[in-house]
């Protein structure tokens, strides 16, 4: 292990490194503490400045009861969940059959097409935005749920594919062979040996899926228009614009934006962990 | 004789049916990531040689017009595109600081102390935070009337002195650095509140790097007596080179792609000083000034080409592992 575990150490640096510890996490973690502290203030302490220091009062719950009564966010929330979770079923169940596709079977094309979603996967934004844009105009997909939701699976189906293709490729391939020599129809493999052995994958997918979609920020800018159909991300902005100087408010929103993620993160840490990792740093 | 025929069918069906499948379990997939990804970079290329304002005519023809490279000549000359140019190189080195900061990180944390798992998770948390709320929390850092900077920049220079009637006056010997609407500091801001996420990002890739490093490499290595920097050079990093190749991919993909930070700090402001190609094209592209779909599409094609070059090289890196593999 390295470094050398602290256990070994003197009883001083131990002390020392156990006190140093929760100090690193404090400052490491202080822009969130700071928006959490802000979340509760009153609009006195915004007014006079104290925007960083202790609170004078405490007023959590009035402020995200403002938030909740007297602005959209309710809205964007419901929102950013109807986007985000038919792009998480739909690429990670079209990374499922592509994935197995491109690791099971030896023809050709298959490091190719490999390769085009695992390249169309990195592409900056900006060499779609335009196409995606007007091809949404044309279809009337334009600020629309679907319209949103459609291109985040498309987009998303890249990484996806580029994990389950590594997932299945690692799994023993002498299953399948025994399997094909009873005769077993290749849909049959596919569902009945291959989708119950990618379960984790499934997993690491939907969750980072989830936090990617969720998170994301140009997308909403360029697909959307209207308050209708706007995300969180999108939404916070909005609030920002619209509370000039009531920070307390905008924090509390951009809090409730990061809740899901946070909340997604920290059941599934496991499989969130593998899914960053491509897989590869087992 | 139908009988025949579909017996035949069924057998050139069996027969070839190890070539057919993989296309029928790829299509639904290669369908929309053509129609979503593919097809529009060719599209996009295509584009940033025309004029168009996104417009269509009565028979719904589009109205641009062919100008050759026209668009490329004139970003030649734009000076907010070298600007951006310049931002975008600033990112990318200033990002790559996130790989070593989250190995040290990752190396500090790698303890079993009680309770480090719950620290290794907080460590995590800013990656799992939309950079939108990222870039809220560093704008009101940078406030100079209340943010941090400001704070601490008071106690350093600035003396609060109360005159006869009370009334409190401060003096600064340099004043309170507006950090967001300067035109020298204001891409650092961005980029240092970047860094946050990205670090925590490069956290997560060596501690589960960390955790794989072969323990009697690292005890042979201690045998011979190396330790510290000559132990992390010769022994860890070596068996960290997977963490390491992911950590400089996503960085260097996520400095080009930087686009949110900057729309929600400065937005590109002041005049255009803290653009990158991602936001200057979105700029250009959508904006209250009209909308310049084929200039845009040039300069997304301009980052496009510079992505293309690092995507390349994974792309070789991978090529070479499948060919070890196979």
């Amino acid at each position: 292990m390295f470094p050398r575990p602290i256990e070994r150490a003197s009883k001083t640096s131990r002390v020392a490194y156990q006190s140093f510890l929760p100090f690193a996490l404090f400052l490491w973690l202080l822009p969130l503490l700071a928006i959490f502290l802000t979340s509760m203030r009153g609009s006195k302490d915004i007014n006079t400045g104290n925007v960083f220091g202790w609170p004078t009062e405490f007023k959590l719950i009035e402020n995200y009861y403002t938030v909740f009564a007297q602005t959209e966010a309710v809205k964007y929330l419901i929102n950013s969940f109807l986007i985000t979770m038919p792009s998480v079923v739909i690429s990670v169940s079209l990374a499922c059959l592509a994935g197995y596709a491109l690791a099971i079977y030896r023809f050709r094309l298959a490091l190719p097409l490999f390769f085009v979603f695992v390249a169309g996967n990195f592409v900056p934004f900006q060499i779609l935005m335009i196409p995606v844009r007007d091809l949404s105009v044309q279809t009337g997909l334009y600020d629309t749920i679907a319209g949103q939701f459609l291109f985040h699976a498309a987009f998303q189906t890249g990484f996806c594919t580029l994990f389950m293709r590594n997932f299945i490729t690692a799994l023993p391939f002498d299953l399948i062979e025994s399997a094909r020599v009873e005769g077993v129809a290749e849909w049959r493999i596919f569902w009945y040996i291959i989708v119950p052995l990618v379960r984790p994958a499934i997993a690491a997918l939907a969750v980072l899926i989830f936090t990617f979609v969720w998170n994301d920020f140009f997308w909403a800018n360029v697909l959307t228009q209207g308050e209708q159909v706007k995300p969180i991300t999108a939404g916070v902005r909005a609030l920002n614009g619209q509370f000039i100087s009531n920070w307390h408010l905008v924090s509390a929103a951009s809090l409730l934006a990061a809740v899901p993620p946070v909340v997604m993160f920290f059941l599934m840490q496991r499989h969130f962990i593998a899914g960053l990792t491509l897989g590869a740093v087992k | 004789m139908q009988t025949d025929i579909s017996h035949t069918q069924s057998s050139w069906m069996s027969r070839h049916k190890l070539e057919i499948a993989p296309f029928i379990f790829l299509i639904p997939a290669l369908f929309f990531f053509f129609i979503y990804v593919v097809i529009p970079i060719l599209q996009s290329l295509q584009l940033s040689l025309y004029a168009w304002n996104g417009l269509y005519d009565g028979n719904g023809q589009s109205t641009s017009t062919f100008i050759g490279l026209e668009n490329y000549r004139t970003l030649w000359v734009d000076p907010n595109f070298w600007i951006s140019i310049k931002n975008n190189i600033l990112w990318l080195f200033l990002y790559m600081l996130s790989v070593p900061v989250g190995l040290m990180i990752a190396i500090f944390l790698n303890q079993t102390v009680t309770g480090i798992r719950i620290y290794k998770s907080l460590f995590f948390f800013p990656f799992v935070i939309s950079q939108v709320v990222v870039g809220l929390i560093f704008g009101w850092f940078y406030n100079p009337d209340f943010g941090i900077v400001a704070k601490v920049w008071q106690f350093f220079f600035c003396e609060e002195t109360i005159n006869f009637i009370g009334n409190k006056t401060v003096k600064c010997a340099r004043p309170v650095p507006d950090i967001l609407s300067s035109a020298d500091y204001a891409t650092y801001g961005i980029i240092f509140a970047g860094l946050w996420p990205q670090v925590a990002y490069c956290v997560i890739l060596y501690l589960t790097g960390l955790n794989n490093v072969a323990a009697d490499q690292i005890e042979a290595g201690r045998l011979d007596g190396a330790k510290g920097w000559k132990m992390l050079w010769y022994v860890v990093l070596p068996q960290l080179r997977p963490a390491t190749f992911i950590a400089v991919a996503v960085t260097v993909i996520g400095a080009l792609r930087s686009f949110d930070m900057i729309a929600i700090m400065t937005q590109g402001g002041p005049y255009g000083m803290t653009n990158v190609l991602s936001h200057y094209m979105y700029e250009v592209a959508i904006s209250e000034y009209g909308e310049r779909y084929g200039y845009g599409s040039a300069v997304a094609t301009v980052l496009f080409a510079i992505m293309m070059v690092f995507i390349s090289y994974f792309l070789w890196r991978m090529y070479q592992d499948e060919r070890r593999g196979a």
